[in-house]
């Protein structure tokens, strides 16, 4: 008797849930993918409901792979990646899919030291770190790029990423341009086979790593170096300068000439300034879009982000575009189109 | 028709099923209609089974053909290669889910019979509740919870101290991480407790009073009547308790994975890191690029529920060989 | 062995089993306590009553998560409880030789498979089809984990409910299918209502299955065939990231959480509130 009022209760809960909610005239568009821009995106689609009172947007983050194949099989409105679709991922798409830069991000080497002194390194001794060559903190390699600090007689013991993630394939993007052992041998993607190291789930879960144990070396994202008051070393970059990753350096890696697809890999950049490990994150969205309304509302979206949308980069530590790119993005955002007729009138 | 009783289902025992009416027409339409009702739920459970098993054999069907036999015996995980093996994470799997059982049996169970037959009445409800509670936790709050306080804990002083005494078993050597397949082994059986505890504890209840005051009458202490009388007569339900809590186990995924190192290798030594079958799904799923990549991932996840079936059949046998059908149950 | 000993051994095993339980729930109260710590100050009025905010500006809460997970979990229970007791009671009272056998060993081998497997399953055979996240396809990954623990469960407690009440029954001439319902079922009703709570504790914190039939949604719930928001997803995002102030916000969402579910455990129990059988 009590089971059959308990399904009675049931019962009603689901029609009343069928209900709209509270504020449900407005249009709700679906994206998801990666993790590491999910905080300047909600707030950004926080922001943009001042702006476009009629649409929500709604942003969750299942990893940069979550959204590339999310957006292929058209369950979401848009998609979301740290790393750019090859060639084979695109071929898979229904239709012709494009990447457009929001923000940048950098990922920098952290570590766990006493004292914490201010390290420099440069790729080729972080690359044969990784690879288990150099074991010991006070290798002679690593003091002769830092004199002055004291380095114990410890083993390094190195923190990578468990989960297929954006933040790894930027890293070892990086390490496979300076080692050509660790190209051959390793090689690039958002999961590797690491020679050495803890696999940490998730940004958290390898700055918690290192935070706590004495002796560590992981790579994490810029926003969790600083939260976590860990420090973040110094890296030569290709112009023979050791720089430290800030915005500015983040977003100067970017000053370069971008290719017509933006699906470029910005980590060891020329740029004298630049930080060697810098990459965009991505929004992919249809050239052609399926409906007008949605369409519509989403061009008019990433216009917005791209200009207003970039002062509220650094106060969440991430690093805006720089002038030359916005300005090639936008020639990219007037070419969404809606059975055919671009969807952003001349702006 | 389906009323129609088989073979040996008399009513002298209890109910059949499927019940034969026995007394005027409703009623046949009554036990007619919960049977249907019963077969319907009991043939839906199976169906989603195998669908489930069919779409995991699918979609790990490249996999199969490309790796065959070798899969399993394989230790190399390479996505970027195209090589995959799944010994480490079989092994893995393995190891932390004994380690979690062993400390989380004795501790159940002994909770449970406390509680069923120890404590005074007032006390039962709120430490049942208590520990129902702990299964609601979300398993990456285990998972944080862990990373902060339980391998701090374990690297500054359960693993050295381990060390010092009983380093000489390869089972303690090794550097003292903290994050390993001992802690992964540790948070597991805090989440398998609460399934086995009130499950257990439920069982306990149910047991007749009957059976523990013939025994009191016949001499026995408390611990004695317990034993005999209601250990022994809600056995099958206990180890259905217990094999719950196994299934717990071998499928958490995320409190695992953030502890216990995710380094597909295996070693000897319960400080070192390793990976489960579990973790390395949550962990590669949504961001497995290649087709063959995806399929050696849902292959794993094939291979945890054989792990679960050998697993599961071996403690039956094992309960079975020592002492036969619990009375009070139909076996 | 001598009566002294025996008494002792019983004494020794009394204290064992107390202290069991104080291990036990050790691990809770230290989980408990950190929640609290970590998370206390986030939990306000805010909290229940808003939708989520960006990073920095206060006010923001888990109102649509706290909705959406009761939503997702009155599916899954709508699933889950019926077949989970019905099958249960069948596995428990059914003499064929095979089918039972067959139907406990599939209960049980569901039991260990990761969440993430069902969730996986739902994507594809609704989330595909329909071309959109749901709160549907969240409820059935949801139920499908509910199913062989409460199956599992109810046989365990139904095959210990004494033949006598079952003689009794039928010797005063009630159908079979009565005695099934009116009389074993609710003489096991306690222990089946624990092996329910343990399954819904279970799915309302599970976020994995989630992540692809759900989604999760920032907004109020538009219908059961949109993304919908809930609990342990919305916790997962905020722990993940680098703010504290998330952080704090997902403790207090988990102890949230934890205070729900206890509180419709403590609902449960009353609502079922009897007869005990022979205790």
């Amino acid at each position: 008797m009590t089971k059959r009022s308990f399904l009675a209760v049931m019962l009603l809960v689901v029609p009343l849930a069928s209900l709209p909610g509270p504020a449900d005239a407005q249009l709700l568009m679906n994206g998801a993918g990666a993790t590491f821009p999910y905080p300047i995106y909600s707030k950004w689609f926080e922001e943009y409901i001042k702006v476009d009172p009629e649409v929500r947007f709604n942003y969750q983050s299942i990893g940069s792979g979550g959204g590339i194949r999310q957006i292929t099989e058209r369950t979401v409105d848009f998609g979301a990646s740290d790393g750019p679709m090859t060639d084979e991922q695109l071929k898979k798409a229904p239709a012709e899919l494009f990447h457009i830069p929001t923000v940048l991000g950098a990922v920098v080497a952290t570590y766990n030291l006493p004292g914490n002194p201010q390290l420099s390194f440069s790729g080729d001794v972080l690359a044969d770190v990784f690879l288990g060559r150099i074991t010991k903190w006070n290798d002679a390699r690593i003091k002769a790029l830092n004199p002055s600090a004291s380095l114990p007689d410890q083993p390094i013991v190195v923190v990578h990423r468990s989960d297929g993630s954006g933040t790894t394939y930027i890293w070892v993007d990086y390490l496979c341009k300076i080692s050509p052992e660790w190209e051959q041998k390793v090689g690039r993607g958002t999961s590797v086979k690491w020679p050495v190291g803890l696999g940490g789930k998730g940004n958290e879960g390898v700055a918690g790593q290192v935070k706590n144990a004495p002796g560590s070396l992981g790579y994490v994202e810029l926003a969790y170096a600083i939260t976590n008051k860990l420090p973040a070393a110094k890296i030569r970059n290709q112009a023979g300068k050791f720089i430290e990753p800030t915005i500015e350096s983040t977003t100067a890696a970017a000053a370069k000439s971008m290719p017509a697809d933006f699906r470029v890999s910005l980590t060891d950049s020329p740029g004298p300034e630049a930080y060697p490990v810098a990459s965009f994150t991505w929004l992919l969205v249809y050239k052609d879009q399926p409906n007008e309304t949605k369409g519509r509302s989403l061009v008019k979206f990433l216009w917005w982000a791209i200009h207003d949308g970039q002062k509220h980069a650094a106060a969440l530590l991430y690093a805006p575009l720089p002038a030359p790119v916005v300005k090639d993005i936008e020639a990219k955002i007037k070419q969404i189109t809606f059975s055919g007729k671009p969807l952003l009138a001349a702006q | 028709m389906a009323a129609e009783s088989t073979a040996g289902a008399g009513t002298a025992d209890g109910l059949s099923f499927p019940p034969r009416a026995i007394s005027g027409r409703r009623a046949a339409l009554g036990d007619r209609v919960y049977t249907v009702l019963v077969l319907a739920s009991v043939w839906l459970v199976l169906l989603l089974a195998a669908g489930l098993v069919a779409a995991l054999i699918w979609e790990s069907w490249e996999a199969i053909r490309t790796f065959g036999f070798h899969f399993l015996v394989t230790s190399q995980w390479d996505p970027v290669a195209g090589e995959f093996g799944a010994l480490p994470f079989i092994y893995g799997t393995l190891v932390s889910s004994l380690l979690a059982l062993l400390i989380a049996v004795p501790l159940s169970l002994g909770a449970a019979i406390f509680l069923a037959e120890l404590a005074p009445s007032w006390i039962r409800p709120p430490i049942s509740f208590l520990i129902e509670m702990l299964a609601a936790v979300p398993s990456v709050v285990y998972g944080l919870w862990g990373i902060f306080v339980l391998v701090p804990w374990l690297r500054d002083w359960v693993q050295p101290g381990l060390g010092r005494t009983l380093g000489f078993l390869p089972l303690f050597q090794g550097p003292p991480y903290g994050i390993g397949t001992l802690a992964a082994g540790m948070i597991l059986s805090i989440m398998v407790v609460p399934y086995i505890t009130s499950v257990s504890r439920e069982i306990l209840l149910a047991v007749p009073g009957s059976q523990r005051e013939a025994a009191l009458g016949l001499g026995a202490t408390r611990w004695e009547a317990t034993r005999m009388a209601v250990l022994r007569y809600g056995r099958s339900g206990l180890i259905g308790a217990i094999l719950l809590g196994l299934g717990r186990a071998l499928g958490e995924t995320m409190a695992v994975t953030m502890v216990i190192g995710n380094r597909p290798e295996i070693a000897a030594s319960l400080f070192a890191p390793g990976y489960t079958m579990a973790s390395v799904l949550a962990n590669e799923f949504t961001e497995a690029t290649s087709d063959l990549y995806v399929s050696a991932l849902v292959e794993i996840g094939l291979l945890l529920l054989v792990v679960t079936v050998v697993v599961s059949g071996l403690a039956r046998l094992l309960v079975w060989s020592v002492g036969g059908p619990a009375r009070g149950g139909r076996e | 062995m001598s009566s002294a000993t025996r008494r002792f051994t019983s004494t020794a095993m009394g204290a064992l089993t107390l202290a069991a339980a104080l291990l036990v729930i050790c691990p809770l109260l230290l989980i408990f306590g950190f929640l609290l710590y970590q998370g206390a100050s986030a939990v306000n009025v805010d909290f229940f009553l808003h939708l989520p905010k960006p990073v920095g500006e206060v006010g923001g809460g888990v109102a649509n998560a706290i909705v959406g997970s009761l939503i997702m979990i009155a599916l899954a229970v709508s699933l889950g409880l019926p077949v989970g007791i019905l099958g249960g009671v069948y596995l428990a009272e059914s003499r064929d030789r095979r089918l039972p056998w067959v139907l406990r060993f599939v209960a049980d081998v569901m039991n260990g498979i990761p969440s993430i497997v069902f969730g996986i399953f739902a994507y594809t055979v609704v989330v595909i089809p329909m071309r959109r996240f749901s709160a549907l396809a969240g409820g059935l990954a949801l139920g499908l984990i509910m199913v062989p623990i409460v199956l599992r469960t109810t046989e365990e407690m139904v095959r210990l409910v004494p033949n006598a009440l079952r003689e009794a029954g039928l010797g005063l001439g009630l159908p079979q299918w009565k005695v099934s319902l009116r009389i074993v079922i609710p003489a096991a009703r306690a222990g089946i209502i624990t092996g329910v709570m343990v399954a819904v504790a279970r799915i309302a914190g599970e976020t994995a299955p989630l992540l692809f039939t759900a989604l999760g949604n920032r907004f109020w719930q538009q219908g059961l065939d949109q993304p919908i928001a809930a609990l342990p997803l919305q916790i997962y995002s905020y722990a993940i990231a680098p703010y504290d102030d998330w952080h704090r916000q997902a403790w207090a969402g988990a102890l949230v959480l934890i205070t729900l579910v206890f509180l419709a455990s403590l609902a449960a129990r009353l609502a079922t509130r009897g007869r005990a059988v022979a205790r």
